[in-house]
């Protein structure tokens, strides 16, 4: 009896090669959205991914969709690993009428890996506030766009901060700064500017890794830190590392108030699990946190009150949830443009890629949306694939992030060249002739 | 009825030794064979080819590697991944440092890097035994991967540890379709299978099954315990370590360490349990079950969609696995190879009952 | 050489916490010879119950009794479903059965309770203590007493009550156990109950350190060295085993860390365990086997 269970299961099991799945809806635009929803990271992606969808689902309900064209979406679970990653991204990119619109991902790692792949199959691959900040240069990677503020960029900003709180620039001198970064990819990514930085302004830099698998053994890096008596720690954790690193601060003695963490850190999903500990914790971000926008409210009154929503009513607002909303507003305003090119009706990868390379947001535009304040203006170019979003600084008091700085706009002398000497680099090692954006 | 030997009659030691003394097994193999190299890639799609079989084959290969530690010599291995790290890793670096050699030869140097750094962490299990020696092997694969973060040449400095493959390129034909990858795969899986089956057809294979017996008495009568378990941590080290070559080159193209990580050494695991410990079939069938249970859920769940919110999908997919796991181990500790094995006795005595 | 001190400090009393997840396993070992690899995910799952009944507004003890009330029909059921099932197979296979349960409690847990992160607050303050210029957590004395306190109830446990002695009488021999009377399989539910309650008090501990996540499950992992050096049937090795792992561990990260470029402390407590494994087979209290041919 029990064997014939083990036989029927087995065949059930290699019969799934017979079955497949289901197409996405006609005449809509189809977007993938690779989130991983396990695991030590679940919570940004849960967050993000959820309000991404659930601006699409806002702009199907009140608009109609875009000028007519319906957004129809498929989530596929990434589990934050390169290989499960590349297999959604073999799974859904020729999905829909005309390919996947692009890739959001919320992975560097698995950016790195589709590098070559977008290219070959001309479809753009978003990485918002994320990397590889080298792709910013179109002209190298004519379809990876790190929209609104690239790691590097995030990274002047900080040092920017920390230069303001301390006084000037030049009491940057001679100060310890620790560089306390995930073993990743993404963690990895700031090493080289931070190091440029070191130099140009005089303060000392000291690289630690953390594990990924494991994050949760700190114990000796935070004593460690406070023997060396650094001034400031750059915390650049994700995930499950982050409220760890806020206890095992506070309870090694460095002052909480003396971290700064990325934008991958600063959000009510990393400091909320660390208690009292995360109480004074300092993290930019390159938008608001909080509920009071009119786009919020929509998504509320035609999504929630229906019970289609995709995130916890009580995390609406959260500086992760929010972000999903720029990144659903990025993804709509570029179909808008690149409609107004090729006109109302699904568009193709490559259609896209323009869209995205001609985006427009003005704070007009922002306030017409009902985002104003939630995030700045973005113009991309061909040259630019960033946009040139702005970074501000907010701190916890133990309840909800508090702004305590302005809208910055950080220095690019520094990170420019980089950019370019970085892509130029990549170009070479990969016999990739740029393309000239002047002729475009 | 159809499965017979009578009638077929050996009239040499050589025939008699074959790898498929049975004419009918030959013929099975050989149209399964056939069909893999000839009909399969004219008729599957992208995705399948270049998304289920590719991993479906490499992973078989890895299989047989922990099979061969594990199933035949009894050394409970839990670092399978590090050594296809190692692979990876290895081919990667001699491709970029050594552009003159094909690539072929990459992936043998590459198994024989695996292989070393096999025979390193394989020195304890002299010493130590069972579960100890499990824990050992998590030491290597602890510490490897650590390695290959930590020290940038082995990435070639990149600023994120990933290593990208170079094109495929041998003999001047570019293997850069999904079919032709498949094919590539396939060759160099049947070759290594066919050779670890006669490896452990040999005396080799059967001092290890002495040793995973009972090493005391196969001490005693003589059986050399060093070579005999060194050997059993090189061979299957170069079989892993092939293995991870080809994921990082024939499947992903990118790779970084974080790919080989604990939760791939357990998914190894599981498919030796599942497809049958001690068995180079049992490694394929295990391969295609944990492979294609991820695709049978997310197909079966899509029925019900929006009912069942998908982050609960994936974890009833972590709860049916470890629920299938304790299942096999119950019902056939020996694994669906073991059922096949039923099956062909059944087979030979068809159509009457017994 | 304060700092030494300090660091020193520090990694004991992280031992400590390391020495609680041991117990579990070392408590089902000793009765049934199982080496339980879901024990981490059951530190999960009773932290993760607990957290969930908790932010739900019952009552702390209300809470903590369910919570129990949960690991007891957890062991029931295990001991039903599985172990009953596998009663006469190899060491190895009973091992990889347990693989399989922790993938199944793990998934078990986050569909039932979600997948987010919880600060689980047990009231115990946080600040460290500044003694002869060195920090020591409070938090951590705190869960050493604690730890001390549950090593000493099931010391007493194990020697002056009836079910104690039967306990140690299963794990001496099962045979004359069955021989002389003893239910074997109730025997195995109370053991396994008792390492669900050392995982819940283990779960709540280290929830409340590292805040209730997917990772604690990844706590066990780092128990398995010290079962190593401990032995795996010797409770006070546990303790023993723990210390010198979370120590050694600590002052390598701080000593030799900054060298290597940190991170040191996932693979160091493995090497140190597999040196030792090199020299002792057994561990250093674990006992001395001897096989029949």
């Amino acid at each position: 009896m029990k064997k014939i269970t083990l036989v029927g299961l087995a065949a059930t099991v290699l019969s799934s090669t017979l079955v497949s799945a289901a197409p996405a809806p006609k005449d809509t635009q189809f977007v993938p959205v690779p989130t991983y929803r396990s695991g030590p990271y679940s919570a940004a992606s849960t967050a993000m991914f959820g309000g991404y969808m659930d601006y699409m689902a806002m702009l199907n309900a009140r608009d109609a969709g875009i000028n007519g064209v319906r957004l129809s979406w498929e989530i596929c679970d990434t589990e934050y690993k390169t290989d499960r990653g590349i297999e959604c991204y073999e799974k859904l990119k020729n999905k829909g009428d005309k390919g996947a619109t692009s890739f959001s991902l919320l992975q560097t790692s698995l950016t790195y890996a589709l590098l070559d792949k977008v290219a070959k199959d001309k479809i753009p691959l978003i990485s918002m506030g994320s990397g590889r900040s080298d792709a910013t240069d179109g002209e190298v990677f004519p379809y990876v766009f790190p929209l609104v503020a690239n790691y590097w960029r995030q990274n002047v900003a900080k040092i920017e901060f920390i230069a303001q709180q301390e006084g000037g620039v030049d009491k940057l001198k001679g100060k310890k700064i620790v560089n306390l970064y995930h073993n990743s990819a993404y963690g990895k990514e700031t090493q080289k500017i931070l190091d440029a930085q070191a130099e140009k302004y005089g303060f000392e830099v000291e690289h630690f890794s953390i594990n990924p698998s494991t994050g949760t053994e700190q114990q000796g890096i935070w004593l460690h830190i406070r023997r060396i008596k650094a001034d400031w720690v750059l915390l650049r954790g994700y995930g499950a590392m982050n409220p760890t690193a806020l206890k095992e601060a506070r309870r090694s003695g460095f002052p909480v108030n003396r971290i700064i963490g990325s934008a991958w850190t600063g959000s009510e999903e990393d400091v909320i699990p660390a208690g009292k500990a995360a109480k004074g914790f300092i993290a930019p971000s390159f938008n608001a946190g909080g509920a009071d926008f009119r786009v919020i409210t929509d998504i509320r009154q035609r999504i929630y009150a229906d019970g289609k929503g995709n995130v916890k009513e009580a995390n609406i607002g959260s500086v992760y949830y929010n972000r999903g909303i720029v990144l659903g507003i990025l993804n709509a305003e570029a179909i808008r443009t690149a409609q107004g090119k090729f006109g109302n009706q699904p568009l193709s990868g490559e259609q896209m890629r323009w869209g995205y390379e001609n985006l427009n947001i003005t704070d007009d535009s922002l306030r017409a949306l009902g985002a104003e304040g939630l995030m700045t203006a973005v113009k991309t170019s061909c040259k630019n694939h960033e946009g040139n979003g702005k970074i501000h600084f907010q701190q916890w008091d133990g309840e909800k992030w508090t702004i305590i700085s302005d809208w910055m706009d950080p220095d690019s002398s520094l990170v420019q060249p980089l950019i370019e000497a970085s892509a130029a680099e990549y170009a070479h090692k990969n016999n990739i002739t740029p393309r000239d954006c002047s002729k475009e | 009825m159809l499965y017979r030997e009578c009638g077929q009659f050996k009239s040499s030691y050589k025939s008699d030794s074959s790898i498929f003394p049975i004419l009918q097994d030959k013929i099975g193999i050989l149209s399964l064979l056939a069909v893999a190299f000839f009909i399969v890639p004219v008729f599957a799609n992208e995705y399948w080819l270049g998304s289920i079989l590719i991993p479906f084959l490499i992973l078989s290969l890895a299989a047989i590697g922990l099979n061969i530690l594990t199933g035949y010599a009894g050394q409970l291995s839990l670092g399978s991944a590090a050594f296809m790290a190692v692979g990876a890793f290895a081919a990667y670096n001699f491709a970029l440092r050594m552009p003159g050699i094909p690539l072929v030869v990459d992936f043998i140097l590459a198994g024989l890097t695996a292989a070393g750094v096999g025979i390193l962490f394989g020195l304890p299990s002299l010493r130590i035994k069972g579960f100890y020696l499990a824990v050992a092997t998590l030491a290597a694969q602890f510490f490897i991967i650590w390695a290959l973060t930590r020290f940038g040449w082995f990435s070639n400095y990149s600023a994120s540890g990933i290593i990208t493959a170079p094109p495929i390129i041998i003999f001047g034909y570019e293997f850069s379709s999904a079919a032709s990858r498949y094919l590539l795969t396939l060759s160099i899986v049947s070759v290594l299978a066919l050779a670890a089956a006669n490896i452990i057809r040999s005396s080799v294979g059967r001092s290890w099954m002495a040793v995973r017996d009972m090493d005391i008495a196969a001490e005693v009568i003589g059986i050399k315990m060093l070579n005999t378990k060194l050997l059993a941590f090189a061979i299957s080290s170069f079989f892993c370590g092939v293995a991870g070559a080809l994921w990082a080159f024939l499947y992903l193209g990118t790779v970084d360490a974080q790919a080989f990580d604990l939760a791939r050494s357990f998914e190894i695991l599981f498919m030796i349990i599942i497809g049958g410990v001690g068995s180079i079939l049992g490694s394929f069938l295990g391969a295609a079950f944990i492979i294609l249970l991820p695709i049978l859920l997310n197909v079966f769940f899509s029925l019900f969609s929006g009912a069942v919110h998908a982050d609960t999908i994936s974890h009833i997919e972590v709860m049916i696995f470890g629920a299938l796991i304790i299942f096999f181990l119950i019902v056939e500790p020996h694994g669906l190879a073991r059922l096949w094995q039923i099956a062909k006795e059944k087979l030979r005595l068809w159509p009457f009952p017994h | 050489m304060d700092f030494f001190f300090e660091v020193l400090i520090g990694g004991l009393l992280a031992g400590v916490m390391y020495s609680l997840v041991a117990l579990g396993f070392v408590l089902i070992y000793k009765a049934s010879g199982v080496l339980n690899f879901a024990q981490g995910a059951m530190v999960f799952f009773a932290a993760l119950t607990f957290v969930s009944l908790l932010e739900k507004g019952l009552n702390f003890w209300a809470v903590l009794v369910l919570t129990l009330g949960f690991m007891v029909l957890m062991a029931y059921s295990i001991q039903k479903l599985v172990l009953d099932k596998l009663v006469n197979q190899p060491q190895i296979t009973l091992f990889m059965a347990t693989i399989g349960l922790a993938f199944f409690i793990e998934g078990f847990a986050q569909t039932l309770w979600g997948t987010e992160v919880h600060g689980l607050d047990l009231g115990i303050p946080d600040e460290p203590f500044i003694v002869a210029g060195m920090y020591i957590s409070q938090f951590d004395i705190i869960a050493a007493l604690l730890a001390g306190v549950l090593v000493a109830v099931l010391a007493v446990f194990f020697n002056k009550t009836r079910i104690g002695r039967a306990l140690r009488a299963v794990a001496d021999d099962h045979q004359a156990a069955l021989t002389v009377g003893i239910p074997l399989q109730q025997i195995w539910v109370i053991v396994w109950a008792v390492a669900g309650v050392v995982a819940l008090v283990a779960g709540l501990l280290w929830g409340s350190r590292l805040g209730v996540q997917f990772s604690l499950t990844l706590i066990a992992l780092k128990a398995l060295p010290v079962l190593i050096l401990g032995g795996f049937t010797s409770v006070p090795g546990a303790i023993v085993g723990g210390l010198i792992i979370g120590g050694s561990e600590k002052l390598a990260e701080v000593y030799i860390g900054p060298y290597v470029g940190g991170a040191i402390e996932d693979w160091f407590p493995y090497m140190l365990a597999m040196l030792i494994l090199l020299i002792r087979p057994e561990g250093l209290f674990g006992e001395k086997h001897i096989e029949r041919v």
